[in-house]
């Protein structure tokens, strides 16, 4: 497998892109609940932290803060382009879809149908050490979208 | 069993690309490809590759030897028990110690933690009187360098927490160089403990033993030596630097994963209290209580890991062999060629001493714009190895405003060609990245 097939342009776009980077000082959407998750790779001192909005049972926003590799700030960045705007449910179909393709070893093919632009991390799946890297940011959303909605 | 390796023709005064060609020879995991391309091992500060002459002997072991020693009269417990004890031989002359100096551990990272549990059992009330020496008390302090080892960091903060003594550290300055003006302040009349690393494992520099030494001995502190990156490298002789303890790695130095080595003076080691204790380290047991046999049996208790201690004396002798000052003197080569080239790269920062400046074969830098989980991943589809991420060293990234950097470290078996095929791709990072 080339490098290339790991780092898709969509992916190396998105790393630079960092959409919905800048939770520092970022106010909550009016009337929204929010839940917030931070998630760490000690391996290699990645982080994240992620906030989710919900309001009327959709995400109406996610905003995140981290530092890490391409594959992480890539993955978050996709993240929040798919989330916002889908009911919880749909959301976590996408996650539980995604994560089944990152931990398949590259035995289970990403549907862009349902992932959209994180189909392109399926190459990822391959790079055992890299699986993290990609979850990382996913992690703290579906952990945060808990705690929105509990509230 | 003491073979000679192949490749010793000669003696130069340090190693030259035609011998580094003819010591791969003995080295099989050497000659493979990864991605398509020919591996370029330079991840050796992490974990080294063990020659022919170390997995024969480990093997031989197990096909003509294998017993338990210290136990059994029969044949071949007699002759495990004397091939283990000359592995111990040959592995305490390999760092000037004497034989019943040198305590087998599974690596540098237990042997500090078995110092600082027997320092904590030193400080428990009952504690034998001659291990007094050892105790610590709220008011004692404990003294490390900002740029340790995870390994040489945790054991003395968990001692220290458990004790009530106080942590200390020497800081780095902008360079990474040990502010030593600060280590003079910090170290004074409460200092019971100074452990610092021979060599950094990111920076690449040797630290100056002998200064902190004589800051230590003033105070009447104890100095623990962490020789992780300086036993596989250089010629060492604890006693000629006048540590107290020191600790290595058996797989940083060509040997097998699971050995290691504590070496300690034998006054203290027959004053400190033991950490683990059970079968093998004992002289006389009853129900009640138990008398501990001197160093180094009574830090070693239970079965001990024969076959790789054996493997160690067989990596001590092929190092001792190819010359510690000749393997020394290639890596510092290659360790100015690592900077030089790097240095010239743009966007990036080597971490440590500039080009000209001593520094041992091993180089961590950053790339800017760039991570180094994806400089990793890059150099690693052209087939080189290299170590990314903290190296367990947060702290000192931190202090270097990073969390994570590259690092290539080499070994006797890297040549020229290895450090060049490294820097040309180094040179693609950023491109490839967008950076």
């Amino acid at each position: 497998m080339s490098l290339d097939q790991l780092y898709q342009q969509i992916i190396l776009e998105h790393a630079k892109a960092r959409h919905g980077s800048g939770l520092a000082g970022a106010a909550v959407p009016d009337g929204a609940s929010t839940g917030q998750s931070h998630q760490l790779n000690p391996v290699c001192g990645d982080e994240i932290t992620v906030r989710v909005a919900t309001a009327g049972g959709k995400v109406s926003e996610l905003r995140w803060d981290g530092d890490g590799c391409s594959i992480s700030m890539a993955s978050a960045s996709v993240l929040t382009e798919l989330a916002e705007g889908l009911t919880a449910e749909e959301f976590r179909t996408i996650i539980d879809s995604f994560r089944e393709v990152l931990r398949s070893r590259g035995k289970v093919a990403a549907d862009p149908e349902i992932l959209g632009d994180a189909a392109a991390f399926e190459g990822v799946a391959r790079y055992a050490a890299r699986v993290k890297c990609a979850m990382l940011s996913w992690v703290a959303a579906e952990d945060a979208l808990g705690q929105a909605l509990a509230r | 069993m003491v073979v000679t390796p192949a490749h010793l023709s000669r003696a130069a005064a340090t190693l030259g690309n035609d011998e580094v060609r003819r010591i791969r020879n003995d080295f099989p995991i050497l000659h493979q490809s990864v991605n398509g391309k020919p591996l370029i091992y330079l991840d050796s500060g992490a974990t080294s590759q063990n020659p022919l002459s170390v997995l024969e002997a480990e093997q031989e072991f197990y096909e003509q030897r294998n017993s338990a020693v210290h136990r059994g009269a029969h044949h071949l417990a007699v002759e495990a028990t004397e091939v283990f004890e000359s592995a111990r031989e040959t592995v305490a002359a390999f760092i000037g110690a004497g034989w019943d100096e040198l305590i087998w551990t599974s690596n540098a990272t237990e042997g500090l933690n078995l110092l600082s549990y027997a320092f904590l059992n030193a400080s428990l009330p009952g504690a034998a009187p001659e291990a007094a020496r050892f105790a610590l008390a709220p008011g004692d302090e404990l003294v490390v360098t900002e740029m340790e080892h995870h390994a040489n960091l945790i054991p003395w903060q968990q001692l220290a927490e458990r004790t009530g003594a106080t942590l200390k550290f020497i800081p780095v300055d902008d360079d990474g160089a040990l502010d030593l003006e600060a280590a003079a302040r910090i170290i004074g009349s409460r200092t019971r403990v100074l452990a610092f690393t021979h060599a950094s494992n990111v920076l690449g520099t040797i630290n100056p033993v002998d200064r902190l030494v004589a800051l230590a001995r003033a105070a009447g502190a104890l100095v623990v030596l962490d020789a992780c990156q300086s036993a596989p490298h250089l010629p060492l002789d604890v006693k000629a630097l006048d540590v107290d303890f020191a600790v290595f790695s058996g797989h940083k130095m060509l040997a097998p994963t699971g050995i290691g080595g504590l070496y300690g003076r034998s006054e203290l080691l027959n004053a400190m209290p033991p950490f683990l204790t059970g079968g093998s380290m004992i002289t006389t047991v009853t129900m009640e209580r138990a008398a501990f046999l001197p160093s180094p049996q009574r830090f070693e208790a239970g079965t001990q890991r024969i076959s790789q201690a054996i493997a160690l004396a067989a990596a001590a002798n092929y190092l001792s062999e190819t010359g510690l000052s000749r393997i020394h003197g290639w890596e510092a080569e290659l360790g100015q060629r690592l900077v030089q080239g790097l240095e010239s790269i743009p966007g990036i920062r080597v971490l440590g001493p500039a080009a000209g400046q001593d520094r041992i074969g091993l180089a961590a830098f950053d790339v800017a714009g760039v991570h180094a989980h994806d400089v990793g991943q890059f150099l690693d589809s052209r087939g080189i190895a290299v170590r990314v991420g903290h190296h367990c060293a947060q702290p000192l990234h931190r202090r270097l405003g990073l969390t994570a950097s590259t690092r290539a470290s080499t070994y006797l078996y890297n040549t020229t060609d290895d450090v060049d095929a490294f820097l040309n791709a180094v040179a693609d990072v950023r491109a490839y990245f967008q950076a």
